[in-house]
């Protein structure tokens, strides 16, 4: 689709109080160009959640986010150890998360299915050893919470 | 209610000062932000034992109002700057999370979310 707006993020992995940094810079962008507040809520929740999952999981990586009018494409890249069962960490409560993550206050096994929530289109490509590849995207005229 | 309100009931103590007569509609107490995260509808008030920038940045996503730290837990500078560049209100209040749920719910103010 022409006529979007590109923006690219590193997540940096040994920080993880950093992480959300690129959510809320999307976030604020999206408010500045005027987008429906629950489409922004959407999209910040989703990218936040899978900002986290990086840092927990695959020591960081990047994300690339297409802003159209109509929708918001975001890309989460990372080479992490891959997911071994996808199924399974769909899972609402089920994690892989150390005990240090959920004394941080995430690690409940709701990234995931929160991400899925909150978006119109999620896809999921990964690879034991190798990292993964979350596609997402929000529509914004839609209603969904 | 609006948040000077809030301090009011809980007997709190401002750490960082947004707007104070923002109104708030409902509230959520949890020390897991993933849970927070998990109800997207106008939450303004977040109420946790919690204390990391995560804590920000979750109410952030959330376009919360106010964090009210219960057990009079102190956040950290990196904190309180975090919140202050959001211009989000940071309290603290003595009682416990459960306690300061009930005393914010036994003053009209709802969990927002219908079971």
């Amino acid at each position: 689709m022409s006529g979007g707006f590109h923006l690219k993020y590193e997540v940096p992995g040994d920080d993880f109080t950093r992480a959300g940094e690129a959510s809320g810079a999307v976030k604020k962008r999206l408010k500045a160009l005027g987008f429906d507040q629950n489409a922004i809520r959407r999209v910040s929740i989703a990218m936040y959640e899978a900002e986290i999952n990086m840092v927990i999981h695959a020591n960081g990586g990047y994300c690339d986010v297409d802003i159209y009018p109509d929708r918001v494409d975001i890309v989460l890249v990372d080479s992490g150890p891959g997911i071994p069962d996808v199924e399974k960490a769909m899972q609402a409560g089920f994690s892989t998360a150390p005990d240090n993550v959920r004394n941080l206050g995430f690690g409940a096994g709701m990234g995931l299915p929160n991400i899925k929530k909150y978006t119109d289109e999620m896809r999921i490509e990964t690879e034991l050893g190798v990292g993964t590849k979350l596609y997402l995207s929000v529509h914004v005229n839609n209603d969904k919470d | 209610m609006v948040v000077s309100d809030i301090i009011s009931i809980l007997k709190g103590e401002v750490i960082c000062e947004g707007d104070l007569s923002q109104e708030i509609k409902t509230a959520c107490g949890s020390d897991m932000m993933s849970d927070v995260l998990a109800f997207v509808k106008d939450q303004s008030v977040l109420l946790t034992g919690l204390v990391n920038p995560q804590v920000v940045r979750t109410a952030e996503m959330m376009d919360m109002a106010c964090i009210v730290f219960v057990r009079g837990k102190e956040p950290d500078q990196s904190i309180i700057d975090l919140a202050e560049s959001r211009g989000i209100t940071l309290m603290k209040t003595d009682f416990r999370m459960f306690t300061a749920c009930g005393l914010l719910y036994s003053n009209g103010l709802s969990g927002g979310c219908k079971v």
